[in-house]
């Protein structure tokens, strides 16, 4: 079976600097996989490269077509972009957030999505009506996370969930992140700068260096990969 | 006691006209950041369209405000993808002076296909008055008072209640985060110039018949407007409401009780409750501070 997400020698700058130099890498259906990386390696480009959110070059292919056009139209084709920093309204209610999550879907099925997304995280019920700016710093990420959920993606792009989170409440987004791969065969690839935690959910890795390609393995060979071991996981 | 609640009143039924046109600018402003210069001379435009409609094909008011709220509406939204959006990925100045031009261009387009004669507008409300425990209240301000109203609730319902709405409220507080989640964004904010135009032709079409029509019908109602939409604070929706009708009794009774201002220093006032807001409480009565992290 072909992958669900191909990326070929995909290239992107901003304006005159150049931050993707030709990245390859694929995802199966049902799989969780890492980007690691240093900071400005292009993790995060390469998560916009895909959603359309960046300017690029070479092919990105996703569910057997080529993939095109701005973020609206990746959206429609049914990948969920959670961008770094927790992308919520803040301005906008929780549930206004998980319904606006559910744009894309034509069916009226979104009151019992809500309670299926509340199955992961239940505090979102007694929430519903406070602003998403309210919240604290987990809640927003996992916010982030429901949203997207409510759009029923076939890929769950998460860009750097841990960013300025505690270690408990990365622990709690990875968890859930791993059920629902395992329970809902949700497809996610991942970028994340803690390569210890995003090691252990992931099957696959892939490791960048200024913009390119440096390791790909899956998360065991990485683990025990002399470099990656003392330039990310620091022992 | 009852003149001065006749004056109250006087005062939300012209306070609910610049509430309209101050929720028009509101909502261009929340969505760009862009105050539109243009949307008084839009309004006058369309009021024209509805003047022409009743004056000379004779049409019924009513139906001739419906089909212009259309026109509008469409005139609006078109005005949007085709003048402004070319110009919206450059500074917010730009755009700013391009309404200015906008401006400018109706107006002389007005002016041009009507002539710069005043021209009386017959009110849509019944002449008369009627009597609300004990205070005398006329048609036509409960008329104007009404409409406006209704046309707030409408909004807000379509803001509130529905995917659109919605839609149209993500777009305008954090448009990159909207298209992440597949919201058209252009689209949305050519929705919102376009229901812009028509809160413009509302308060236009409005205000017409106790003002007299002629190509400057909106240039002092665009001041009470700002006035308005700057004390409610200008990104707040109910502050453009809830300011717009503070102006207008606040003006009616400072015009009526306040000898020196008469009617003559009413746009003054209006600059000076600008200016004041501005200095003092810069985020007006709703307004929330901007907030950036750095």
């Amino acid at each position: 079976m072909s992958p669900l997400l191909v990326l070929d020698a995909v290239e992107a700058r901003y304006g005159p600097v150049q931050a993707l130099h030709g990245i390859t890498l694929d995802v199966a259906e049902g799989e969780v996989v890492a980007v690691l990386g240093a900071n400005g390696a292009g993790k995060t480009t390469t998560l916009r490269a895909i959603s359309g959110t960046v300017r690029r070059s070479g092919r990105v292919e996703f569910a057997g077509k080529s993939l095109r056009g701005g973020p609206e139209a990746v959206a429609r084709a049914g990948i969920a972009h959670v961008p770094e920093g927790r992308g919520t309204f803040t301005e906008l209610t929780v549930h206004e957030n998980l319904r606006l999550g559910a744009y894309t879907r034509r069916e009226r099925s979104v009151r019992s999505d809500v309670d299926r997304v509340a199955q992961w995280f239940p505090w979102l019920h007694e929430r519903a009506g406070q602003p998403a700016g309210t919240l604290s710093g987990g809640e927003q990420q996992m916010l982030a996370v429901a949203r997207a959920l409510m759009a029923r993606p076939k890929l769950l792009l998460l860009d750097e969930p841990s960013l300025g989170l505690a270690p408990m409440i990365v622990r709690e987004i990875f968890r859930i992140v791993r059920e629902l791969n395992e329970r809902e065969g949700l497809t996610v690839l991942v970028v994340e700068q803690d390569a210890r935690i995003a090691l252990r959910t992931a099957a696959r890795a892939y490791v960048l260096e200024v913009g390119r390609v440096a390791l790909a393995g899956t998360s065991g060979e990485l683990q025990e990969n002399e470099s990656v071991r003392r330039s990310y996981l620091g022992y | 006691m009852a003149d001065f609640l006749q004056q109250v009143v006087a005062g939300l039924a012209s306070g609910s006209i610049y509430a309209s046109l101050a929720l028009a600018l509101v909502l261009i402003h929340r969505a760009t950041g862009v105050i539109n210069f243009a949307q008084g001379e839009m309004a006058t435009l369309s009021t024209y369209i509805a003047w022409t409609l009743t004056a000379n094909h004779g049409w019924g008011y009513w139906p001739a405000f419906a089909f212009t709220l259309a026109v509008s509406f469409l005139g609006g939204a078109a005005v949007h993808q085709t003048i402004i959006r070319p110009n919206e990925k450059g500074s917010v100045l730009r755009v700013v002076i391009v309404t200015i031009g906008l401006l400018i261009l109706i107006n002389g387009l007005v002016t041009w296909i009507w002539g710069g004669e005043v021209r009386a507008v017959d009110s849509p409300f019944p002449a008369g008055t009627t009597e609300i425990a004990g205070v005398a209240i006329t048609t036509a301000d409960i008329g104007t008072i009404a409409v406006v109203l209704a046309t707030v609730a409408l909004l807000w319902g379509l803001f509130q209640y529905t995917k659109l709405g919605l839609a149209m409220r993500a777009a305008a507080v954090n448009p990159a985060e909207a298209r992440l989640v597949g919201v058209r964004v252009t689209w949305m904010l050519s929705l919102g110039w376009g229901l812009a135009a028509a809160l413009g032709a509302v308060a236009g079409m409005l205000a017409a018949p106790s003002v007299f029509l002629d190509p400057n019908l909106m240039a002092a109602l665009l001041i009470y407007a700002f006035a308005a939409a700057v004390l409610g604070g200008i990104d707040s929706p109910i502050g453009a409401v809830v300011g717009g009708l503070t102006l207008g009794v606040g003006l009616n009774l400072i015009g009526t009780y306040v000898d020196f201002v008469g009617a003559d220093l009413r746009l003054p006032v209006a600059l000076l409750v600008i200016l004041v807001v501005l200095l003092v409480k810069p985020t007006g009565i709703f307004g929330k501070a901007e907030v950036r992290r750095v």
